[in-house]
């Protein structure tokens, strides 16, 4: 078990150096980080020569990416224009912790403008995926237990038309109910911006009704697909031998369910619910631009749009690390769920 | 609570005279005019229909045919083993202990599975459960039967295990399935559904997935286990060979319906089917010459979409008159001991004969040689 992990370690290496890669002449293409600047006017074209030079961008390509890779420190760079690189490079590289500064906020590492985020995204991600899973899984085997009866056919219906529905309509129609007409009609409504309201305060209380709408929005789509996926596994799974011969043996319709049939439906959930797991932290794009949440959805689409190359080369990283890992994870689950996949 | 001990007080001998089904006393189990059918997208299939017979304590019967005739089916309908839906049962009845299994509500019929009647399935690779233990598997119907404590419930276990001729047995309860072979597998399958003492087991071609020798053992085994527990024996294969040692009435299916009902002795050496006498020219025989084909029924079961009119055998059948495409035969009564579903070998003028005068036997000969 051990060597297997290291063997699964070792061969995400090269991977990982192959997605950076890629990534990171994918972010070279997108446009000049210097046109935008932090979203301020348009430089003067000496200011932009200059920030161009310091920043590194009149490098040729592999000579960028390996500064972000391993830093500059040891080399000099030219930092005046004179054409005499005499300066010492500061940068450390990501591989010693150093994602780069960010661009658009200025003074600011990368690192901080994302590790200021995660908790925020972690909170509202994790809440949407318990919500997700516990819903699905009751949905799901509930349907594949009753095939075919009128409330399966329902929730399929309902499942369909949650399948179908694009995010953002689904929560724009969810404000227009839940904060802005329930509000007319003098119910209780619910906040559709932000994280708290600014007069109440930051309180448990504020962000737990601030997340309603946002986990709603998050869950609805997922639980529609998730639940299909897991009645479709389910009722494989109920109809093998082994479950016949649980029933044979007397066994309740209860036990054959949770321990026969719910043990091997688990390995292709586990799939699922690993990769999703993996991009929780990469957070709802869609979702939390809407309701204005500051998570890390929102920050990537903002500096993306920006151009700002340490910030989302840092969120992007950080995601295919997280999948990496989720999956090696995810494989040594399937050797405690199924006594029939060893590592050795 | 019922005793969980293995020997049972009333051991009925094994050569006392014949019970036959249409003596209807002492029936342990009796089905009558059995029907179940599956609504499938292309249709109706008509699984089994219209099928009656019984079977008394300790008694050992077999039902043969080839494959999709029905012999599972009836078996497992009636133990509410089919899925519902497809699966319909579509009348009849089926006593046991004087209460009909199919009007049982589950929460009864949980208390038949398993405890009164068993049953060993075909392929012991897919019918044991991969991810759990051994020990999981063969204890949980004693906890959940008889409220053993996990140690009681263990120690019965390995008791079972060794009883069925698995060495080592202890060690062995914390192995998964995947890590027995074929008939160790199906040992443990056995040694499971024996665990609470069933007054029946129906055997659903237990030796299919397994090679010759170890077929021999796990008959010997079965039979073995019967004459222990006293149990009545339901089965179930296509092998006549294994019929002949085991068997005291054989019940010859096709196409869903009884066409042959007779104890062992009859069958083989008297049958009145031309189902049954082609099943019989089909065996392979030791007192023929080697390089002889083996002999087979030509033409192919019908479909059981579409309820066939007359006798289901007729297309196939080389003593087909006008009556049997018309007109459906019911199983005729021949002697006490045996019933025949046939127009025309029931009649006083047919004769059969064993050797190679039979039709099929000819037939084939003459075809093949």
């Amino acid at each position: 078990m051990g060597r297997y992990i290291i063997r699964r370690i070792l061969q995400a290496i090269p991977l990982l150096f192959f997605v950076s890669i890629i990534l990171f002449f994918l972010m070279g293409q997108l446009g000049d980080p210097v046109a935008t600047m932090g979203g301020r006017r348009v430089t003067r074209p000496a200011d932009r020569e200059r920030l161009t030079r310091q920043l590194g961008l009149d490098q040729p390509f592999y000579k960028q990416y390996l500064y972000w890779l391993i830093g500059n420190d040891w080399a000099k760079i030219d930092m005046d224009g004179d054409g005499v690189a005499e300066t010492s490079g500061t940068r450390l590289g990501i591989l010693r912790g150093d994602f780069g500064n960010s661009l658009m906020k200025r003074g600011q590492s990368a690192w901080d403008v994302i590790w200021e985020r995660i908790p925020n995204t972690l909170l509202l991600m994790l809440t949407a995926e318990v919500v997700i899973v516990v819903f699905a899984l009751l949905i799901g085997i509930f349907s594949a237990l009753r095939q075919y009866s009128l409330a399966d056919h329902v929730i399929t219906a309902v499942s369909f038309i949650g399948f179908s529905t694009p995010i953002f309509f689904f929560a724009l129609v969810s404000i227009y109910i839940f904060s802005v007409n329930f509000k007319r009609w003098g119910l209780p409504s619910l906040p559709a911006v932000g994280m708290f309201d600014p007069q109440v305060g930051k309180t448990p209380g504020q962000v737990a009704l601030h997340m309603v709408l946002p986990v709603m929005t998050i869950a609805f789509v997922s639980i529609a697909a998730y639940s299909r996926y897991i009645r479709s596994t389910m009722l494989e799974v109920m109809n093998q031998d082994y479950v016949r011969t649980a029933k044979a043996k007397g066994l309740q319709g209860r036990q054959i369910l949770f321990v026969h049939a719910l043990k091997n439906a688990s390995l292709p959930i586990v799939t699922l619910i690993g990769l999703d797991l993996a991009l929780l932290l990469g957070g709802a794009l869609v979702t939390e631009r809407i309701f204005a949440w500051p998570g890390m959805g929102r920050l990537f689409l903002d500096h993306m749009l920006r151009f700002d190359v340490p910030v989302v080369m840092g969120i992007l990283i950080i995601l295919s690390l997280m999948v990496v890992v989720f999956q090696i994870l995810t494989d040594l689950t399937y050797a405690v769920l199924d006594p029939r996949i060893r590592y050795d | 609570m019922p005793d969980p001990t293995l020997a049972r007080p009333h051991d009925p001998p094994r050569d006392g005279p014949l019970r036959y089904a249409h003596d209807p006393s002492r029936l342990l189990l009796d089905i009558r005019n059995l029907e179940v059918r599956f609504n499938t997208p292309e249709g109706v299939v008509y699984a089994v229909n219209d099928i009656s017979y019984g079977i008394h304590e300790g008694e050992v019967i077999a039902i043969v045919g080839e494959s999709g005739c029905g012999k599972s089916v009836s078996m497992m309908s009636i133990l509410g083993l089919i899925p519902k839906p497809p699966g319909e049962i579509a009348g009849g009845t089926a006593t046991f202990m004087g209460r009909d299994l199919l009007t049982l509500p589950e929460s009864d019929l949980e208390q038949v599975r398993g405890i009164e009647i068993a049953m060993v399935f075909q392929d012991s690779m897919t019918s044991l459960n991969p991810v759990l233990t051994i020990s999981r598997q063969m204890t949980e119907s004693l906890r959940r039967h008889y409220n053993m404590t996990d140690e009681q419930a263990t120690a019965r276990a390995i008791e079972l295990l060794e009883l069925v001729g698995i060495p080592d047995a202890e060690r062995r309860m914390s192995d998964y399935p995947h890590q027995f072979s074929g008939g160790m597998r199906q040992r443990v399958m056995i040694a499971m559904m024996l665990a609470c003492n069933p007054s029946l087991l129906i055997a659903d071609e237990p030796t299919t997935a397994l090679d010759v020798t170890i077929q021999a053992q796990i008959v010997e085994l079965v039979s073995r286990m019967r004459e222990r527990l006293g149990m009545a024996l339901i089965w179930i294969t296509h092998d006549l060979g294994v019929v002949a040692g085991l068997a005291e009435r054989v019940i010859v299916m096709y196409a869903g319906m009884i066409v042959e009902e007779a104890d062992v002795d009859s069958l083989f050496d008297n049958p009145h089917h031309p189902y049954t006498m082609a099943l019989l020219a089909a065996l392979p025989r030791v007192d023929r010459r080697r390089d002889n084909r083996l002999n087979s029924i030509p033409g192919s079961p019908p479909n059981l979409l579409n309820k066939p009119r007359g006798c289901p055998f007729a297309p196939r059948c080389i003593y087909t008159i006008d009556r049997c495409r018309s007109e459906r035969p019911p199983l005729i009564p021949l002697s006490p001991t045996q019933r025949t579903a046939c127009w025309v070998t029931t009649s006083d003028d047919f004769k059969y004969e064993r050797r190679q005068d039979s039709g099929y036997e000819s037939q084939s000969a003459g075809t093949y040689e």
